[in-house]
C-alpha cells in the first residue's frame, strides 16, 4: 500500500549511511520483509528502479528481497500456525487471542557498495 | 575492478519511525502541546466531526489543524472557516503521514500558543495504523454506511487507536449496522478502546468525546 514511501525511507536511509562510509556507488540493498506486512514486492521493485534512477549514488542498484513468513501464536493452547491461511483465529483451538511472532518485520539488511 | 565491500544496517524501516515519533512526543510533552491523530477511510466524516469539536472546545483551547491530502484545500479551508488556524500538507501521493512528515507540518502549525493539534490523516484504514506519527493520542471514526464488521477486515488500526468514534448514527435506520457487534468487534481486537456514537451533522453526542479530549490534553499538560 505505501511502497514509494517505504522506498523514500530506504534511500535515504542508505544514502546517509553511504556518506558516512565514503563510499562511491551502491551496487545493490537487501530488505527483508515479512509476509503480513502489506508491502507488494513488486510494487516495491517498480518504485525502486524508478526512484534510484534520480540518484546519483544510486544508479542502477538492485533490489534484493528475503521473505520472512508469517508465524502467529496461541494464548490459550500455545500452538505457533501459518498467518497466511489461519488469520488471527487459532486453527487449533479456534481462540480470537492470538498475537503475531514474526512477519511484519521491514529492515535494511546490508547493502553492497564500491 | 575497484572493490566491493558489504556495509551491514540492520535497521527497521517501522523501528526508525518509531524512535523519531518518541523524539516528538516527548518535545510535545516539553511545550505542553498535545497531539491529536485522526483516521478513518475517505469520507467517513473526519473533517465535518473536527468542525463540530472546535466549535465546542475553541473557546477553551487553542486549536490548530492540519490537512493532511494527496492534493487540493478544500479541507483546510473549510476547518479556517470555524475560526482556528489549519494548514493543508501534501503528500505528494502518499498514503500516510510519518512522524518526520508530521514534524514538518507542526513547525509550520505552531507559531504562538497551540494547546490541542490535531492531525487530521489522509482517507485510509491501512497505511496510517502503521505508521506512529508522534501523536499522544490516536482517534479514529467508523461511520454507519462503511458496515458493522471493519474492526474483522481492518484490525490494526483498531489496536492502534485509543478512541472510536461511531458517526453517521443518524441513518443507522437505513443500514444494517449493528451497533451492538461493532462494539463487540472493537473491544475484540483493542478491549480499552472508548467508543462515542455520534452524529457530526446535528453534533448529537459530539459533546461526549468533547469531554474526553478536553480530558486527555489537561492530563498531557500536567506536571
Amino acid at each position: 500500500m505505501h511502497e514509494l514511501g517505504v522506498v523514500f525511507h530506504v534511500i535515504d536511509s542508505v544514502e546517509e549511511l553511504a556518506k558516512e562510509n565514503n563510499v562511491k556507488h551502491i551496487n545493490s540493498v537487501t530488505l527483508e520483509i515479512g509476509t503480513v506486512t502489506g508491502v507488494v514486492p513488486s510494487y516495491l521493485e517498480d518504485c525502486w528502479n524508478w526512484a534510484v534512477s534520480k540518484h546519483e549514488l544510486m544508479t542502477e542498484c538492485k533490489l534484493k528481497i528475503e521473505k520472512i513468513d508469517a508465524i502467529t501464536h496461541c494464548q490459550d493452547c500455545g500452538e505457533n500456525y501459518n498467518t497466511i491461511i489461519y488469520g488471527k483465529t487459532c486453527p487449533k483451538c479456534q481462540s480470537p487471542n492470538t498475537y503475531l511472532v514474526q512477519g511484519n518485520e521491514f529492515n535494511i539488511k546490508e547493502m553492497e557498495v564500491i | 575492478m575497484e572493490n566491493v565491500r558489504i556495509i551491514e544496517v540492520k535497521q527497521s524501516i517501522f523501528a526508525d519511525n518509531n524512535a523519531r515519533a518518541n523524539e516528538l512526543r516527548q518535545e510535545l510533552k516539553q511545550n505542553k502541546i498535545f497531539l491529536l491523530n485522526l483516521m478513518s477511510s475517505p469520507g467517513a466524516g473526519k473533517t465535518t466531526t473536527l468542525c463540530q469539536v472546535i466549535r465546542i472546545l475553541k473557546d477553551k483551547l487553542n486549536i490548530g489543524v492540519m490537512e493532511a491530502d494527496i492534493d487540493s484545500d478544500v479541507d483546510a479551508k473549510k476547518i479556517a472557516e470555524c475560526g482556528v488556524k489549519s494548514i493543508q500538507l501534501h503528500t505528494g501521493g502518499m498514503c500516510h503521514l510519518d512522524a518526520d512528515m508530521t514534524r514538518q507540518g507542526l513547525e509550520n502549525l505552531i507559531d504562538g500558543n497551540i494547546d490541542l493539534a490535531i492531525l487530521e490523516n489522509v482517507g485510509n484504514l491501512v497505511c496510517p495504523a502503521e505508521f506512529d506519527t508522534g501523536a499522544v493520542k490516536n482517534v479514529m471514526i467508523l461511520s454507519v454506511p462503511e458496515g458493522d464488521d471493519k474492526p474483522l477486515k481492518y484490525p490494526l488500526i483498531f489496536q492502534v487507536c485509543d478512541a472510536l468514534i461511531i458517526n453517521k448514527i443518524d441513518v443507522l435506520p437505513y443500514f444494517d449496522f449493528d451497533m451492538e457487534k461493532v462494539v463487540e468487534n472493537a473491544h475484540m481486537r483493542n478491549p480499552k478502546l472508548e467508543i462515542f456514537p455520534i452524529c457530526a451533522k446535528t453534533g448529537e453526542g459530539i459533546e461526549d468525546f468533547c469531554a474526553w479530549l478536553s480530558k486527555q490534553v489537561e492530563d498531557w499538560k500536567k506536571d
